[in-house]
C-alpha cells in the first residue's frame, strides 16, 4: 500500500504563488538592503558610537528645567487644542460624508478631503503651515487639528453609516424634527464613541505634537532638535524621558476615560 | 378618519408593492391587515406616514390630505399618527421614560428636547402612560436592559403620549414569542379602545387576528383581496388572500 | 389632587458633577488657547494665506517628477526593510510581553517596557538618534523606522497572543509536544492571521512616515522636499507632494487588499 501525500492547503487561487510571492519578496528586501552600502564595519562603529552616546547621555541634564516644561506644556496644550479642533471640524466632514444622509457628489467630495487629510504625514502638512502663518504654535495647532480631521471624520461617518435606521424611523415617526431626530435618535448611538475617538486623538496629537516644533510649529521638538545638534546628549535624555512620561500619562488618562463613557 | 384611495408604491427595483389600495378606517375599531410577507403591509403603513414615499394615490387623515403636505406640515400631521414598530426600535441608549417622552419631541422645541425639558403635563402623562402599559418604576431603566415584551410596551407608551388620531401597529408581535405576543396584542387593543383611537394593525399570524380584530383587511401582491368582518374569514378567502400557503397562516407559523 | 410628578434624566448630585466637569474643561481650554498666545489676526488670515501658497503649486513641474523616482524608491526601501527588521525583533518580543508565553516576570517587565520605549519616541526622533550613531541617510532611516515599529507590532501582536485557545495549547501540550513544538503548532497557527495584517498595516504606515525622514537627513524624498521648499520652488513643491499622494494612496491600496487576502 503507497502512502497518500498530504500538504496544507493554501490560501491563494494557485498552490505556486504563495512560494513565488515569498521567494519575489525575499529578492525585494534583498535589493533594497543591497542598495544601502550596510558594511558590518558600519554597523560595528555605529554601535560603539551609540555606547558612547549613551555614555554621555547618564546622567540625564535637569538643570534647564523651566526650558523643558514651558515646551513639553506647549506641546500638551497644542494637542489638546488640535484635538479639539479636530472634532468641531471633523463632525460636520462626517456628517457630510456619510452616504446615508447626503446626496452622493458631497459624499464623493466629502470622502476626497478625508483622505487628503490623512495622507500627508503631520511635518509636510506643519512645514506648509508655518509657510503660511509663521512660526509658532498657531502653525502647529492648525497642522494636528487638520490632520486629524481626516481620521476623525473617516472614523465618524462609518459609525454614522452603522447606526440603527430603526431607532432613527420610530423618533421621525412622532413627528420629530430633522434636529431632534439628530439629538434623540443619533447622537446617543454616535456620543460614547465619539468621546472615545477623541480621547485616542489626543493619544496620538501627544506624541505628534513632540516633534513638529522641529520645523518650528512649536512645543518642544525644537528643543530636542536643538539639544541633539549641540550633542547636549544629557539634556535630550531629559527631554525624552519626560516625553515618554508624558505619553504614558496620556494612555491611562484615554483609557480611564474611554471607560467612563462606555 | 382614515381615508385612503388608490394608493400606489413602486420601489426603485420594480417591485410593485403596493397597487391601487383603497380602504377607510372609520370610527375607533382595530382594523387589522393580514397577508402573506411581501404582500405590501409594511409598505402601507409607512406610505400613511411618508416614511416611506408613495407614487400615487392619495390618503386623507380626518380630511386632510396627507400625501401633498411638506416639511413642517408633515411633521405636524405625523405628530397624529402613532406607530408602533416591529423591531421596537426605542433609542437602546436612552432611558425608558426618554423614548416614551420622545412621543412628544413634535410638540416641544429643539433646546427643551436637548435639555430634556418636557412640559409638566407631559411628564405626568408618560408615568401614567408607563402604569397603563404595566411598567411603573421602570422610568429609569435602559432601554436595551429590558425585554422584547417590555421593549414593546415602551413602544406602545411612546406611541399613545402622542395622543394620536390614529394608530400604525407594525407587526407588533413578529419578534416576540406566542405567549407574550397574546399579551401585548392584547394590550394595544385595549388601550387603543379605552383612548378611543382607531388602529391600523398589520399581522402575519391569522389566529392572533381571528381573536382580537373585528374586522380584516387581507392584503396580497399590493391589492385589498378583502375587507370585511371577521367572521367572513372562510377558507376559501384565506385562500384567497395566502394563496398556497393559507395552510400554514392557518397553524399560525 | 397631588402635583404632576416630575423626572430628571439626571440626579441632582451627578447632574452638577456633570456640569463642573464641563465647566473645568471649558475653563483649561481657555487658558491653553490663552497660554499659546496665538494672534487671531493670523487665524483670520490663515485661510488665504494656505490657499495662497497652494495656489503657487500649480501647476505642478512635472518635468521635475522624473528626478524624483530614485528618492521615491528610497522611501520606499526604508519602508519595507524598516518594517521587516521590526517585524523579525517583534515576534520575541511579543512572545516575552504576553502573559501567557513569557517566562517570568522579569522578561515580562523588560519586553513590555521596550514596547513602551518604542512607541512613545516618534520614529523622527530615532532618527535623530541613529543619525548620531550611523551618520546621515538611509540606514539611519531604515533603524528608526525599524526600532519604532517594534513597539507597535509587538504591542498588536501580543494582544494576539493573550487571546489565543487555551484548548489549543493545551490540546497540543497534552501530546508530550514540547515548548517549541507547542508555540510552532498551536500559537503560531492561531497568530498567524494578525501577525499578517499587522505586519502590513504598518508598513503602509511606514511608507507615510519615511517619506519625511529626510527633512532630517535620514533619507527618503524628504530631503527633496525640504530643499524645494527652502528654495521657495513651489511649483516643485507641487510635484513631489503629488508624487507622494499617489505613492501613499496605493500603498494603502495594495496594503488594504493584501490583508483582505490573508486574514
Amino acid at each position: 500500500m503507497s502512502g497518500r501525500a498530504w500538504r496544507p492547503p493554501s490560501v491563494w487561487p494557485r498552490p505556486w504563488m504563495g512560494p513565488l510571492l515569498v521567494g519575489a519578496a525575499l529578492a525585494f528586501l534583498a535589493w533594497n538592503a543591497a542598495s544601502l552600502e550596510v558594511d558590518p564595519q558600519r554597523i560595528a562603529r555605529g554601535l560603539s558610537r551609540l555606547g558612547a552616546v549613551a555614555a554621555r547621555a547618564f546622567p540625564p541634564d535637569w538643570s534647564r528645567g523651566g526650558l523643558l516644561a514651558a515646551g513639553v506644556l506647549e506641546s500638551v496644550e497644542i494637542a489638546t487644542v488640535s484635538t479639539l479642533l479636530g472634532m468641531a471640524l471633523g463632525i460636520p466632514v462626517a456628517v457630510l460624508a456619510a452616504r446615508n444622509v447626503v446626496p452622493l457628489p458631497v459624499y464623493a467630495g466629502g470622502r476626497g478631503v478625508i483622505t487628503l487629510g490623512r495622507t500627508f504625514h503631520e511635518l509636510i502638512v506643519a512645514i506648509l503651515f508655518v509657510k503660511a502663518v509663521g512660526f509658532g504654535p498657531l502653525a502647529g495647532v492648525l497642522t494636528l487639528g487638520l490632520h486629524s480631521v481626516g481620521f476623525f471624520a473617516k472614523l465618524l461617518a462609518e459609525q454614522i453609516e452603522t447606526i440603527d435606521r430603526g431607532q432613527i424611523e420610530a423618533v421621525r415617526a412622532t413627528g420629530a424634527s430633522p434636529a431632534q431626530v439628530l439629538i434623540y435618535g443619533v447622537l446617543p448611538q454616535v456620543l460614547p464613541r465619539v468621546v472615545g475617538l477623541a480621547v485616542y486623538q489626543w493619544d496620538i496629537h501627544l506624541r505628534q505634537s513632540t516633534i513638529i516644533g522641529i520645523v518650528g510649529a512649536g512645543g518642544i521638538g525644537a528643543t530636542l532638535y536643538n539639544a541633539f545638534a549641540r550633542y547636549d546628549f544629557d539634556f535630550a535624555l531629559a527631554i525624552l524621558i519626560v516625553i515618554v512620561a508624558i505619553v504614558l500619562v496620556g494612555e491611562a488618562v484615554s483609557a480611564v476615560a474611554r471607560r467612563m463613557v462606555r | 378618519m382614515l381615508e385612503v384611495r388608490g394608493l400606489t408604491k413602486t420601489y426603485p427595483g420594480g417591485d410593485r408593492a403596493l397597487r391601487g389600495v383603497t380602504f377607510t378606517v372609520d370610527g375607533h375599531d382595530a382594523v387589522f391587515v393580514i397577508g402573506p410577507s411581501g404582500a405590501g403591509k409594511s409598505t402601507l403603513l409607512r406610505c400613511i406616514n411618508r416614511l416611506v414615499e408613495p407614487d400615487g394615490g392619495s390618503v386623507r387623515l380626518d380630511g386632510r390630505e396627507l400625501t401633498t403636505l411638506g416639511g413642517a406640515e408633515l411633521r405636524a400631521a405625523r405628530r397624529g399618527m402613532g406607530m408602533i414598530f416591529q423591531e421596537f426600535n426605542l433609542v437602546e441608549r436612552l432611558t425608558v421614560m426618554e423614548n416614551v417622552l420622545s412621543g412628544r419631541l413634535g410638540y416641544v422645541s429643539t433646546w427643551r428636547a436637548w435639555r430634556r425639558r418636557f412640559p409638566p403635563e407631559d411628564v405626568e402623562a408618560a408615568f401614567r402612560m408607563l402604569a397603563r402599559v404595566g411598567l411603573e418604576g421602570f422610568e429609569n431603566k435602559r432601554a436595551d436592559e429590558l425585554s422584547g415584551g417590555q421593549r414593546q410596551r415602551v413602544g406602545i407608551a411612546r406611541a399613545l403620549v402622542q395622543r394620536p388620531r390614529i394608530l400604525l401597529v407594525d407587526e407588533p408581535t413578529s419578534s416576540l414569542d406566542p405567549r407574550t405576543s397574546e399579551a401585548v396584542l392584547g394590550l394595544i387593543v385595549e388601550l387603543a379602545a379605552e383612548d378611543r383611537v382607531p388602529a391600523l394593525v398589520n399581522i402575519h399570524d391569522v389566529p392572533l387576528a381571528r381573536a382580537f380584530a373585528r374586522r380584516i383587511i387581507g392584503l396580497r401582491d399590493g391589492e385589498i383581496v378583502y375587507d370585511g368582518p371577521v367572521a367572513g374569514l372562510t377558507r376559501d378567502v384565506l385562500q384567497r388572500i395566502y394563496g398556497g400557503t393559507w395552510a400554514t397562516a392557518e397553524a399560525g407559523a | 389632587m397631588t402635583p404632576p410628578r416630575t423626572w430628571r434624566r439626571l440626579t441632582p448630585a451627578r447632574a452638577a458633577a456633570r456640569a463642573l466637569g464641563q465647566a473645568a474643561l471649558a475653563v483649561v481650554v481657555a487658558w491653553m488657547l490663552a497660554r499659546l498666545g496665538i494672534e487671531w489676526g493670523y487665524v483670520r488670515d490663515a485661510p488665504s494665506q494656505v490657499a495662497d501658497l497652494l495656489g503657487r503649486m500649480f501647476p505642478p513641474d512635472w518635468g521635475f517628477a522624473g528626478a524624483l523616482v530614485a528618492p521615491l524608491v528610497q522611501t520606499i526601501n526604508i519602508a519595507t526593510l524598516g518594517t521587516a527588521l521590526a517585524i523579525i525583533l517583534s515576534l520575541p518580543v511579543a512572545l516575552l510581553a504576553a502573559a501567557n508565553t513569557t517566562p517570568n516576570r522579569v522578561t515580562y517587565a523588560a519586553a513590555r517596557l521596550v514596547m513602551v520605549v518604542s512607541r512613545s519616541v516618534d520614529t523622527l526622533i530615532w532618527a535623530l538618534v541613529f543619525i548620531i550613531a550611523v551618520g546621515p541617510g538611509s540606514l539611519a532611516g531604515v533603524l528608526a523606522v525599524g526600532v519604532r515599529s517594534i513597539g507597535f507590532v509587538s504591542k498588536l501582536l501580543a494582544e494576539g497572543i493573550e487571546e489565543i485557545d487555551r484548548g489549543q495549547v493545551e490540546a497540543v501540550t497534552a501530546t508530550g509536544a514540547g515548548r517549541w513544538q507547542v508555540l510552532a503548532y498551536a500559537v503560531v497557527p492561531q497568530i498567524r492571521p494578525v501577525f499578517a495584517g499587522v505586519a502590513i498595516y504598518r508598513w503602509d504606515i511606514n511608507v507615510r512616515e519615511s517619506t519625511v525622514l529626510g527633512i532630517v537627513g535620514a533619507g527618503g524624498i524628504g530631503f527633496a522636499l525640504n530643499e524645494a521648499i527652502l528654495g521657495l520652488d513651489w511649483s516643485r513643491v507641487g510635484t513631489i507632494l503629488a508624487v507622494v499622494l499617489a505613492v501613499v494612496l496605493a500603498s494603502e491600496a495594495a496594503s488594504a487588499s493584501l490583508r483582505k487576502r490573508l486574514t
